[in-house]
Protein backbone atom coordinates (compact mmCIF):
# COMPACT_ATOMS: atom_id res chain seq x y z
CA UNK A 1 0.00 0.00 0.00
CA UNK A 2 1.35 3.37 -0.93
CA UNK A 3 0.70 6.25 1.42
CA UNK A 4 -0.62 9.62 0.34
CA UNK A 5 2.82 11.20 0.55
CA UNK A 6 4.26 8.29 -1.43
CA UNK A 7 1.77 8.79 -4.24
CA UNK A 8 2.57 12.44 -4.80
CA UNK A 9 6.28 11.87 -4.41
CA UNK A 10 6.29 9.09 -7.00
CA UNK A 11 5.47 11.54 -9.77
CA UNK A 12 8.64 13.48 -8.94
CA UNK A 13 10.96 10.62 -9.90
CA UNK A 14 12.67 12.67 -12.60
CA UNK A 15 13.89 15.16 -10.02
CA UNK A 16 14.54 12.90 -7.05
CA UNK A 17 15.64 9.51 -8.33
CA UNK A 18 16.83 10.07 -11.88
CA UNK A 19 20.07 12.06 -11.33
CA UNK A 20 21.52 9.47 -8.95
CA UNK A 21 20.29 6.60 -11.07
CA UNK A 22 21.70 8.03 -14.30
CA UNK A 23 25.11 8.56 -12.69
CA UNK A 24 24.85 5.09 -11.19
CA UNK A 25 24.33 3.60 -14.65
CA UNK A 26 27.43 5.39 -15.94
CA UNK A 27 29.57 4.92 -12.88
CA UNK A 28 28.58 1.42 -11.93
CA UNK A 29 26.04 -0.63 -13.88
CA UNK A 30 27.53 -0.31 -17.38
CA UNK A 31 31.18 -0.69 -16.24
CA UNK A 32 30.19 -3.71 -14.16
CA UNK A 33 28.30 -5.50 -16.92
CA UNK A 34 30.96 -4.61 -19.49
CA UNK A 35 33.61 -5.85 -17.05
CA UNK A 36 31.95 -9.24 -16.83
CA UNK A 37 31.61 -9.40 -20.61
CA UNK A 38 35.23 -8.36 -21.21
CA UNK A 39 36.46 -11.05 -18.84
CA UNK A 40 35.22 -13.49 -21.51
CA UNK A 41 36.98 -11.63 -24.34
CA UNK A 42 40.40 -11.08 -25.78
CA UNK A 43 40.94 -7.33 -26.05
CA UNK A 44 43.30 -4.44 -25.62
CA UNK A 45 40.71 -1.68 -26.06
CA UNK A 46 36.97 -1.89 -25.60
CA UNK A 47 36.27 -1.80 -29.34
CA UNK A 48 38.44 -4.74 -30.41
CA UNK A 49 36.96 -7.20 -27.88
CA UNK A 50 36.61 -10.73 -29.28
CA UNK A 51 34.57 -13.30 -27.39
CA UNK A 52 36.72 -16.27 -26.38
CA UNK A 53 34.78 -17.91 -23.54
CA UNK A 54 36.41 -18.95 -20.31
CA UNK A 55 40.03 -19.23 -21.41
CA UNK A 56 40.93 -15.98 -19.58
CA UNK A 57 39.80 -17.62 -16.38
CA UNK A 58 41.85 -20.76 -16.95
CA UNK A 59 44.87 -18.58 -17.76
CA UNK A 60 44.28 -16.51 -14.62
CA UNK A 61 44.04 -19.64 -12.47
CA UNK A 62 47.14 -21.12 -14.10
CA UNK A 63 49.20 -18.01 -13.27
CA UNK A 64 51.56 -18.82 -10.37
CA UNK A 65 51.90 -15.11 -9.55
CA UNK A 66 48.15 -14.88 -9.10
CA UNK A 67 48.21 -17.75 -6.62
CA UNK A 68 51.18 -16.27 -4.86
CA UNK A 69 49.32 -12.96 -4.52
CA UNK A 70 46.24 -14.85 -3.35
CA UNK A 71 48.01 -16.70 -0.51
CA UNK A 72 49.99 -13.60 0.31
CA UNK A 73 46.75 -11.63 0.63
CA UNK A 74 44.97 -14.31 2.64
CA UNK A 75 47.88 -14.62 5.07
CA UNK A 76 48.10 -10.82 5.27
CA UNK A 77 44.38 -10.50 5.95
CA UNK A 78 44.25 -13.18 8.64
CA UNK A 79 47.30 -11.84 10.51
CA UNK A 80 46.27 -8.19 10.35
CA UNK A 81 42.65 -8.93 11.28
CA UNK A 82 43.82 -10.71 14.43
CA UNK A 83 46.39 -8.09 15.43
CA UNK A 84 44.22 -5.07 14.64
CA UNK A 85 41.14 -6.33 16.45
CA UNK A 86 42.89 -7.60 19.56
CA UNK A 87 44.94 -4.44 20.02
CA UNK A 88 42.11 -2.09 19.04
CA UNK A 89 39.79 -3.77 21.52
CA UNK A 90 42.36 -3.69 24.31
CA UNK A 91 43.13 -0.03 23.72
CA UNK A 92 39.43 0.83 23.55
CA UNK A 93 38.83 -1.14 26.75
CA UNK A 94 41.53 0.77 28.58
CA UNK A 95 40.56 4.17 27.16
CA UNK A 96 36.97 3.81 28.36
CA UNK A 97 38.32 3.53 31.90
CA UNK A 98 39.15 6.78 33.63
CA UNK A 99 42.51 7.59 32.09
CA UNK A 100 43.75 11.15 31.90
CA UNK A 101 43.89 12.43 28.34
CA UNK A 102 41.87 9.55 26.87
CA UNK A 103 40.39 11.80 24.17
CA UNK A 104 43.83 13.02 23.12
CA UNK A 105 45.12 9.46 22.80
CA UNK A 106 42.03 8.54 20.84
CA UNK A 107 42.62 11.38 18.38
CA UNK A 108 46.28 10.46 17.92
CA UNK A 109 45.57 6.79 17.23
CA UNK A 110 42.89 7.67 14.71
CA UNK A 111 44.92 10.24 12.78
CA UNK A 112 46.62 7.91 10.24
CA UNK A 113 43.19 7.09 8.78
CA UNK A 114 42.77 10.56 7.40
CA UNK A 115 45.94 10.41 5.38
CA UNK A 116 45.86 8.81 1.95
CA UNK A 117 47.31 5.35 1.36
CA UNK A 118 49.95 6.59 -1.09
CA UNK A 119 51.24 9.12 1.42
CA UNK A 120 51.25 6.55 4.24
CA UNK A 121 53.18 4.16 2.00
CA UNK A 122 55.98 6.66 1.50
CA UNK A 123 56.01 7.63 5.18
CA UNK A 124 56.62 3.99 6.11
CA UNK A 125 59.08 3.51 3.28
CA UNK A 126 61.27 6.11 4.96
CA UNK A 127 60.90 4.62 8.42
CA UNK A 128 61.38 0.96 7.48
CA UNK A 129 64.23 1.59 5.09
CA UNK A 130 65.85 3.75 7.74
CA UNK A 131 65.75 0.84 10.17
CA UNK A 132 66.74 -1.82 7.63
CA UNK A 133 69.66 0.28 6.38
CA UNK A 134 71.50 -0.73 9.56
CA UNK A 135 71.75 -4.25 8.10
CA UNK A 136 72.30 -3.04 4.56
CA UNK A 137 68.86 -4.17 3.46
CA UNK A 138 65.75 -2.41 2.17
CA UNK A 139 62.04 -3.08 2.36
CA UNK A 140 62.04 -4.31 -1.23
CA UNK A 141 64.83 -6.84 -0.52
CA UNK A 142 62.43 -9.78 -0.20
CA UNK A 143 58.74 -10.53 -0.21
CA UNK A 144 58.93 -11.35 3.49
CA UNK A 145 60.21 -7.90 4.39
CA UNK A 146 57.49 -6.37 2.25
CA UNK A 147 54.91 -8.56 3.94
CA UNK A 148 55.79 -7.56 7.48
CA UNK A 149 56.28 -3.97 6.42
CA UNK A 150 52.75 -3.88 5.11
CA UNK A 151 51.44 -5.64 8.21
CA UNK A 152 52.97 -2.91 10.37
CA UNK A 153 51.70 -0.09 8.17
CA UNK A 154 48.20 -1.52 7.98
CA UNK A 155 47.95 -2.20 11.72
CA UNK A 156 49.27 1.25 12.52
CA UNK A 157 46.57 2.70 10.29
CA UNK A 158 43.59 0.52 11.16
CA UNK A 159 43.92 0.14 14.92
CA UNK A 160 42.70 3.71 15.48
CA UNK A 161 39.68 3.24 13.25
CA UNK A 162 38.53 0.02 14.89
CA UNK A 163 39.28 1.45 18.33
CA UNK A 164 36.72 4.19 17.67
CA UNK A 165 34.06 1.61 16.85
CA UNK A 166 34.94 -0.48 19.91
CA UNK A 167 34.84 2.56 22.18
CA UNK A 168 31.35 3.40 20.91
CA UNK A 169 30.29 -0.21 21.48
CA UNK A 170 31.72 -0.26 25.00
CA UNK A 171 30.02 2.98 25.90
CA UNK A 172 26.68 1.63 24.73
CA UNK A 173 26.94 -1.45 26.96
CA UNK A 174 24.23 -1.71 29.59
CA UNK A 175 26.00 -0.60 32.78
CA UNK A 176 23.64 -2.51 35.08
CA UNK A 177 24.69 -5.87 33.64
CA UNK A 178 28.36 -5.15 34.36
CA UNK A 179 27.48 -3.89 37.82
CA UNK A 180 25.39 -6.98 38.49
CA UNK A 181 28.43 -9.09 37.60
CA UNK A 182 30.47 -7.07 40.11
CA UNK A 183 27.87 -7.53 42.80
CA UNK A 184 27.79 -11.26 42.11
CA UNK A 185 31.51 -11.31 42.85
CA UNK A 186 32.95 -11.65 39.35
CA UNK A 187 36.52 -10.45 39.08
CA UNK A 188 37.76 -8.17 36.33
CA UNK A 189 38.80 -11.01 34.05
CA UNK A 190 35.52 -12.87 34.41
CA UNK A 191 33.55 -9.70 33.72
CA UNK A 192 35.60 -9.02 30.61
CA UNK A 193 35.46 -12.51 29.10
CA UNK A 194 32.03 -13.71 30.25
CA UNK A 195 30.02 -10.49 30.17
CA UNK A 196 31.65 -7.71 28.18
CA UNK A 197 33.01 -9.70 25.23
CA UNK A 198 29.76 -11.58 24.46
CA UNK A 199 27.84 -8.29 24.64
CA UNK A 200 30.36 -6.72 22.27
CA UNK A 201 29.82 -9.30 19.52
CA UNK A 202 28.02 -6.86 17.17
CA UNK A 203 30.97 -4.43 17.26
CA UNK A 204 33.41 -7.29 16.88
CA UNK A 205 31.61 -8.56 13.76
CA UNK A 206 31.57 -5.10 12.19
CA UNK A 207 35.25 -4.52 12.90
CA UNK A 208 36.43 -7.90 11.67
CA UNK A 209 34.34 -7.43 8.54
CA UNK A 210 35.94 -4.05 7.88
CA UNK A 211 39.48 -5.27 8.53
CA UNK A 212 38.99 -8.33 6.32
CA UNK A 213 37.54 -6.45 3.35
CA UNK A 214 39.94 -3.52 3.69
CA UNK A 215 42.85 -5.95 3.89
CA UNK A 216 41.70 -7.73 0.77
CA UNK A 217 41.27 -4.51 -1.14
CA UNK A 218 44.52 -2.89 -0.04
CA UNK A 219 46.22 -1.29 -3.01
CA UNK A 220 47.64 2.22 -2.50
CA UNK A 221 49.88 1.32 0.42
CA UNK A 222 51.21 -1.69 -1.47
CA UNK A 223 51.94 0.40 -4.54
CA UNK A 224 53.82 3.07 -2.58
CA UNK A 225 55.65 0.84 -0.11
CA UNK A 226 57.05 -2.01 -2.23
CA UNK A 227 55.44 -1.74 -5.65
CA UNK A 228 55.54 -5.54 -5.74
CA UNK A 229 59.34 -5.73 -5.55
CA UNK A 230 61.34 -7.90 -5.70
CA UNK A 231 59.98 -9.53 -8.87
CA UNK A 232 56.31 -9.34 -7.82
CA UNK A 233 57.00 -11.25 -4.60
CA UNK A 234 55.27 -8.63 -2.43
CA UNK A 235 52.13 -8.16 -4.50
CA UNK A 236 48.76 -8.26 -2.83
CA UNK A 237 45.83 -9.36 -4.96
CA UNK A 238 44.67 -5.88 -5.95
CA UNK A 239 48.13 -4.87 -7.16
CA UNK A 240 48.55 -8.16 -9.02
CA UNK A 241 45.32 -7.51 -10.90
CA UNK A 242 46.33 -3.96 -11.70
CA UNK A 243 49.73 -5.06 -13.01
CA UNK A 244 48.30 -7.87 -15.09
CA UNK A 245 45.99 -5.34 -16.63
CA UNK A 246 48.21 -2.35 -17.22
CA UNK A 247 51.65 -3.95 -17.02
CA UNK A 248 51.50 -6.82 -19.48
CA UNK A 249 50.31 -6.24 -23.03
CA UNK A 250 47.96 -8.94 -24.24
CA UNK A 251 46.90 -9.89 -20.74
CA UNK A 252 44.01 -7.42 -20.37
CA UNK A 253 41.43 -10.19 -20.56
CA UNK A 254 43.26 -12.23 -17.96
CA UNK A 255 43.46 -9.17 -15.73
CA UNK A 256 39.72 -8.63 -16.06
CA UNK A 257 39.08 -12.31 -15.28
CA UNK A 258 41.22 -11.96 -12.15
CA UNK A 259 39.19 -8.90 -11.21
CA UNK A 260 35.96 -10.89 -11.48
CA UNK A 261 37.41 -13.65 -9.29
CA UNK A 262 38.51 -10.95 -6.84
CA UNK A 263 35.02 -9.47 -6.81
CA UNK A 264 33.48 -12.88 -6.13
CA UNK A 265 35.83 -13.49 -3.19
CA UNK A 266 35.05 -10.09 -1.64
CA UNK A 267 31.31 -10.56 -2.25
CA UNK A 268 31.32 -14.03 -0.64
CA UNK A 269 33.12 -12.68 2.43
CA UNK A 270 30.60 -9.82 2.64
CA UNK A 271 27.60 -12.14 2.37
CA UNK A 272 28.92 -14.64 4.93
CA UNK A 273 29.74 -11.84 7.32
CA UNK A 274 26.32 -10.28 6.81
CA UNK A 275 24.65 -13.62 7.63
CA UNK A 276 26.68 -13.89 10.80
CA UNK A 277 25.79 -10.36 11.87
CA UNK A 278 22.09 -10.75 11.23
CA UNK A 279 21.89 -14.10 13.01
CA UNK A 280 23.64 -12.53 16.00
CA UNK A 281 21.20 -9.66 16.05
CA UNK A 282 18.28 -12.08 16.12
CA UNK A 283 19.84 -14.00 18.99
CA UNK A 284 20.59 -10.88 21.05
CA UNK B 1 34.43 7.51 38.97
CA UNK B 2 38.20 7.89 38.83
CA UNK B 3 38.72 6.62 42.38
CA UNK B 4 37.56 3.17 41.26
CA UNK B 5 40.52 2.79 38.94
CA UNK B 6 43.70 1.57 40.54
CA UNK B 7 46.53 2.88 38.39
CA UNK B 8 45.35 5.78 36.27
CA UNK B 9 48.74 7.48 36.14
CA UNK B 10 50.66 4.44 35.07
CA UNK B 11 48.26 3.99 32.17
CA UNK B 12 48.49 7.64 31.25
CA UNK B 13 52.27 7.38 31.09
CA UNK B 14 51.98 4.16 29.10
CA UNK B 15 49.60 5.65 26.54
CA UNK B 16 51.67 8.82 26.30
CA UNK B 17 54.65 6.70 25.28
CA UNK B 18 52.57 4.69 22.82
CA UNK B 19 51.18 7.91 21.33
CA UNK B 20 54.68 9.24 20.83
CA UNK B 21 55.64 6.04 19.01
CA UNK B 22 52.42 6.34 17.02
CA UNK B 23 53.18 9.75 15.60
CA UNK B 24 56.87 8.96 15.22
CA UNK B 25 56.67 7.95 11.52
CA UNK B 26 55.22 11.35 10.66
CA UNK B 27 57.66 13.24 12.86
CA UNK B 28 60.45 11.35 11.13
CA UNK B 29 59.22 12.59 7.76
CA UNK B 30 59.10 16.13 9.14
CA UNK B 31 62.70 15.88 10.39
CA UNK B 32 63.92 14.49 7.10
CA UNK B 33 62.15 17.13 5.08
CA UNK B 34 64.80 19.60 6.31
CA UNK B 35 67.70 17.31 5.51
CA UNK B 36 69.86 17.34 2.42
CA UNK B 37 68.64 14.50 0.21
CA UNK B 38 71.95 12.62 0.18
CA UNK B 39 71.66 12.03 3.91
CA UNK B 40 68.07 10.89 4.06
CA UNK B 41 68.52 7.23 3.25
CA UNK B 42 71.74 6.77 5.26
CA UNK B 43 71.20 8.96 8.31
CA UNK B 44 67.44 8.66 8.50
CA UNK B 45 67.30 9.09 12.26
CA UNK B 46 69.85 11.89 12.62
CA UNK B 47 68.68 15.37 13.51
CA UNK B 48 69.46 17.72 10.60
CA UNK B 49 72.40 19.82 11.76
CA UNK B 50 75.32 21.56 10.10
CA UNK B 51 75.66 20.62 6.45
CA UNK B 52 72.75 18.18 6.64
CA UNK B 53 70.33 21.03 7.25
CA UNK B 54 69.03 22.69 4.11
CA UNK B 55 66.18 24.83 5.40
CA UNK B 56 63.28 25.02 3.00
CA UNK B 57 65.21 23.87 -0.06
CA UNK B 58 63.39 20.56 -0.26
CA UNK B 59 60.07 22.32 -0.06
CA UNK B 60 60.95 24.68 -2.89
CA UNK B 61 62.10 21.80 -5.08
CA UNK B 62 59.19 19.58 -4.15
CA UNK B 63 56.59 22.19 -4.95
CA UNK B 64 58.29 23.01 -8.24
CA UNK B 65 58.67 19.43 -9.43
CA UNK B 66 55.13 18.38 -8.61
CA UNK B 67 53.27 21.65 -9.02
CA UNK B 68 51.82 20.70 -5.66
CA UNK B 69 49.63 23.76 -5.16
CA UNK B 70 47.84 23.15 -8.45
CA UNK B 71 47.30 19.53 -7.41
CA UNK B 72 45.96 20.74 -4.13
CA UNK B 73 43.49 22.94 -6.00
CA UNK B 74 42.35 20.09 -8.23
CA UNK B 75 41.91 17.82 -5.24
CA UNK B 76 39.72 20.46 -3.61
CA UNK B 77 37.67 20.84 -6.80
CA UNK B 78 37.16 17.09 -7.15
CA UNK B 79 36.39 16.47 -3.49
CA UNK B 80 34.11 19.41 -2.76
CA UNK B 81 32.14 19.06 -5.98
CA UNK B 82 31.74 15.30 -5.70
CA UNK B 83 30.73 15.39 -2.06
CA UNK B 84 28.14 18.14 -2.62
CA UNK B 85 26.68 16.33 -5.61
CA UNK B 86 26.59 13.04 -3.70
CA UNK B 87 24.86 14.65 -0.72
CA UNK B 88 22.17 16.39 -2.76
CA UNK B 89 21.42 13.60 -5.21
CA UNK B 90 21.59 10.58 -2.93
CA UNK B 91 19.58 12.14 -0.11
CA UNK B 92 16.82 12.96 -2.61
CA UNK B 93 17.03 9.50 -4.08
CA UNK B 94 16.95 7.82 -0.66
CA UNK B 95 13.84 9.79 0.32
CA UNK B 96 12.15 8.83 -2.93
CA UNK B 97 13.04 5.15 -2.44
CA UNK B 98 11.68 4.97 1.11
CA UNK B 99 8.49 6.93 0.52
CA UNK B 100 7.52 5.44 -2.83
CA UNK B 101 8.48 1.91 -1.80
CA UNK B 102 7.07 0.12 -4.88
CA UNK B 103 8.94 -2.60 -6.77
CA UNK B 104 10.96 -0.06 -8.78
CA UNK B 105 12.16 1.60 -5.61
CA UNK B 106 12.95 -1.73 -4.01
CA UNK B 107 14.90 -2.95 -7.04
CA UNK B 108 16.83 0.31 -7.11
CA UNK B 109 17.67 -0.05 -3.46
CA UNK B 110 18.98 -3.60 -3.94
CA UNK B 111 21.17 -2.40 -6.82
CA UNK B 112 22.67 0.27 -4.59
CA UNK B 113 23.30 -2.32 -1.89
CA UNK B 114 25.05 -4.52 -4.43
CA UNK B 115 27.28 -1.59 -5.37
CA UNK B 116 28.79 -1.58 -1.88
CA UNK B 117 30.39 -5.00 -2.21
CA UNK B 118 32.03 -4.46 -5.60
CA UNK B 119 35.73 -3.62 -5.34
CA UNK B 120 37.04 -0.91 -7.65
CA UNK B 121 39.38 -3.28 -9.53
CA UNK B 122 36.32 -4.97 -10.98
CA UNK B 123 35.33 -1.86 -12.93
CA UNK B 124 38.61 0.05 -13.16
CA UNK B 125 39.22 -0.52 -16.85
CA UNK B 126 35.67 -0.19 -18.14
CA UNK B 127 34.85 2.77 -15.92
CA UNK B 128 37.91 4.74 -17.00
CA UNK B 129 37.29 3.93 -20.67
CA UNK B 130 33.65 4.91 -20.38
CA UNK B 131 34.56 8.16 -18.65
CA UNK B 132 36.99 8.90 -21.49
CA UNK B 133 34.42 8.16 -24.15
CA UNK B 134 31.71 10.41 -22.78
CA UNK B 135 34.05 13.18 -21.70
CA UNK B 136 33.99 12.72 -17.94
CA UNK B 137 37.79 12.66 -17.76
CA UNK B 138 38.01 16.09 -16.15
CA UNK B 139 37.84 17.11 -12.48
CA UNK B 140 34.23 18.18 -13.11
CA UNK B 141 33.39 14.96 -14.87
CA UNK B 142 34.69 13.06 -11.86
CA UNK B 143 31.84 14.56 -9.83
CA UNK B 144 29.48 12.38 -11.81
CA UNK B 145 31.78 9.35 -11.74
CA UNK B 146 32.08 9.57 -7.97
CA UNK B 147 28.33 10.04 -7.62
CA UNK B 148 27.80 6.92 -9.69
CA UNK B 149 30.38 4.63 -8.12
CA UNK B 150 29.99 5.98 -4.58
CA UNK B 151 26.19 6.10 -4.47
CA UNK B 152 25.75 2.80 -2.63
CA UNK B 153 26.97 3.70 0.83
CA UNK B 154 25.36 7.15 0.82
CA UNK B 155 21.96 5.84 -0.30
CA UNK B 156 22.21 3.07 2.29
CA UNK B 157 22.90 5.41 5.20
CA UNK B 158 20.29 7.94 4.06
CA UNK B 159 17.51 5.38 3.61
CA UNK B 160 18.18 4.26 7.18
CA UNK B 161 17.71 7.84 8.34
CA UNK B 162 14.58 8.50 6.31
CA UNK B 163 12.94 5.36 7.69
CA UNK B 164 13.18 6.97 11.12
CA UNK B 165 11.33 10.14 10.07
CA UNK B 166 7.57 10.01 10.76
CA UNK B 167 5.65 10.31 7.53
CA UNK B 168 2.82 12.25 9.17
CA UNK B 169 5.06 15.29 9.25
CA UNK B 170 5.29 15.34 5.48
CA UNK B 171 1.63 14.51 5.00
CA UNK B 172 0.46 17.38 7.14
CA UNK B 173 2.67 19.76 5.17
CA UNK B 174 1.17 18.31 2.01
CA UNK B 175 -2.32 19.00 3.26
CA UNK B 176 -1.22 22.56 3.97
CA UNK B 177 -0.38 22.79 0.28
CA UNK B 178 3.41 22.55 0.26
CA UNK B 179 4.94 21.20 -2.96
CA UNK B 180 7.01 18.03 -2.91
CA UNK B 181 10.43 19.72 -3.41
CA UNK B 182 9.55 22.24 -0.73
CA UNK B 183 8.64 19.48 1.73
CA UNK B 184 11.92 17.76 1.05
CA UNK B 185 14.17 20.79 1.36
CA UNK B 186 12.37 22.53 4.21
CA UNK B 187 11.21 19.63 6.33
CA UNK B 188 13.15 16.48 5.52
CA UNK B 189 16.63 17.94 4.97
CA UNK B 190 16.82 19.73 8.33
CA UNK B 191 15.86 16.50 10.10
CA UNK B 192 18.48 14.58 8.14
CA UNK B 193 21.24 17.04 8.93
CA UNK B 194 23.29 14.85 11.32
CA UNK B 195 23.50 11.98 8.87
CA UNK B 196 24.24 14.39 6.02
CA UNK B 197 27.31 15.54 7.98
CA UNK B 198 28.32 11.92 8.59
CA UNK B 199 28.03 10.97 4.94
CA UNK B 200 29.88 14.14 3.90
CA UNK B 201 32.82 13.18 6.13
CA UNK B 202 32.94 9.57 4.96
CA UNK B 203 32.78 10.45 1.28
CA UNK B 204 35.25 13.32 1.67
CA UNK B 205 37.79 11.04 3.38
CA UNK B 206 37.42 8.55 0.56
CA UNK B 207 37.53 10.97 -2.37
CA UNK B 208 40.28 13.22 -1.02
CA UNK B 209 42.61 10.25 -0.56
CA UNK B 210 41.52 8.20 -3.56
CA UNK B 211 44.34 7.39 -5.92
CA UNK B 212 43.41 4.84 -8.55
CA UNK B 213 40.14 6.26 -9.87
CA UNK B 214 41.44 9.77 -10.68
CA UNK B 215 44.75 8.27 -11.83
CA UNK B 216 43.05 6.09 -14.42
CA UNK B 217 40.42 8.60 -15.42
CA UNK B 218 41.96 12.07 -15.48
CA UNK B 219 44.20 13.44 -18.21
CA UNK B 220 47.55 13.34 -16.41
CA UNK B 221 49.12 16.14 -18.41
CA UNK B 222 46.55 18.61 -17.13
CA UNK B 223 45.13 17.43 -13.85
CA UNK B 224 46.80 15.68 -10.95
CA UNK B 225 45.38 15.21 -7.51
CA UNK B 226 47.71 15.22 -4.50
CA UNK B 227 48.09 11.44 -4.26
CA UNK B 228 48.88 11.30 -7.97
CA UNK B 229 51.39 14.15 -7.78
CA UNK B 230 53.23 12.33 -5.00
CA UNK B 231 53.20 9.05 -6.87
CA UNK B 232 54.54 10.87 -9.96
CA UNK B 233 57.41 12.27 -7.95
CA UNK B 234 58.62 8.70 -7.61
CA UNK B 235 57.68 7.51 -11.06
CA UNK B 236 58.77 10.44 -13.17
CA UNK B 237 62.28 11.27 -12.02
CA UNK B 238 64.19 8.00 -12.10
CA UNK B 239 65.77 7.70 -8.68
CA UNK B 240 63.50 9.41 -6.19
CA UNK B 241 64.47 12.83 -4.91
CA UNK B 242 63.87 11.86 -1.29
CA UNK B 243 64.23 15.44 -0.06
CA UNK B 244 61.48 16.72 -2.32
CA UNK B 245 59.40 13.66 -1.49
CA UNK B 246 59.59 14.30 2.26
CA UNK B 247 58.65 17.95 1.76
CA UNK B 248 55.66 17.01 -0.41
CA UNK B 249 54.49 14.44 2.13
CA UNK B 250 54.54 17.05 4.88
CA UNK B 251 52.71 19.59 2.70
CA UNK B 252 50.07 16.97 1.91
CA UNK B 253 49.63 15.94 5.54
CA UNK B 254 49.45 19.40 7.15
CA UNK B 255 46.06 20.47 5.75
CA UNK B 256 44.52 17.12 6.71
CA UNK B 257 45.81 17.38 10.27
CA UNK B 258 44.51 20.95 10.60
CA UNK B 259 41.15 19.89 9.21
CA UNK B 260 41.11 16.97 11.65
CA UNK B 261 41.82 19.19 14.64
CA UNK B 262 38.83 21.36 13.79
CA UNK B 263 36.32 18.66 12.89
CA UNK B 264 37.36 15.76 15.12
CA UNK B 265 33.96 15.36 16.69
CA UNK B 266 32.16 15.16 13.37
CA UNK B 267 34.77 12.92 11.80
CA UNK B 268 34.45 10.37 14.57
CA UNK B 269 30.66 10.51 14.38
CA UNK B 270 30.83 10.06 10.62
CA UNK B 271 33.06 7.03 10.96
CA UNK B 272 30.67 5.50 13.46
CA UNK B 273 27.66 6.09 11.23
CA UNK B 274 29.46 4.36 8.37
CA UNK B 275 30.45 1.42 10.54
CA UNK B 276 27.12 0.87 12.23
CA UNK B 277 25.08 1.13 9.07
CA UNK B 278 27.60 -0.30 6.61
Amino acid sequence: MISMAGKSIRRWWALFALPTFAAFIIGFVVPFVMGIYLSLCKFSTVTDAKFIGFSNYSKALADPEFWHAMWYTIAFTIITTLIVNIIAFSVAYMLTKAIHGATIFRSIFFMPNLIGGIILGYVWLLLLNGVLAKWGRSITYSGTYGFWGMVMLYCWQQIGYMMIIYIAGLQALPGDVIEAAHVDGANGRQTLFDVTLPLMMPSITVCTFLTITNGFKMFDQNLALTNGAPSNKSELLALNIYRTFYGRAGFEGVGQAKAVIFFIIVAVIAVIQNRLTTSREVAA
Amino acid sequence: MSDKVKHPWIWTVFFTLVSLVWIFPIVLVLINSFKQKAYISHDTFAIPRGKMFVGLDNYRRGVEQTDLFASFGWTVVVTVGSVLLILICTSMCAWWIVRVNNWVAKALYLLFLFNMIVPFQMVMFTLSKLADMIGLNTPWGLWIVYLGFGAGLAVFIFTGTVKGIPEELEESAMIDGASVPRIFFQIVVPIMRPSIVSVAILEAMWIWNDFLLPYLTLDMRKYKTISIAIQYLKGGYGSIDMGAMMACLILAIIPIVIFYLFCQKYIIKGVLAGAVKG
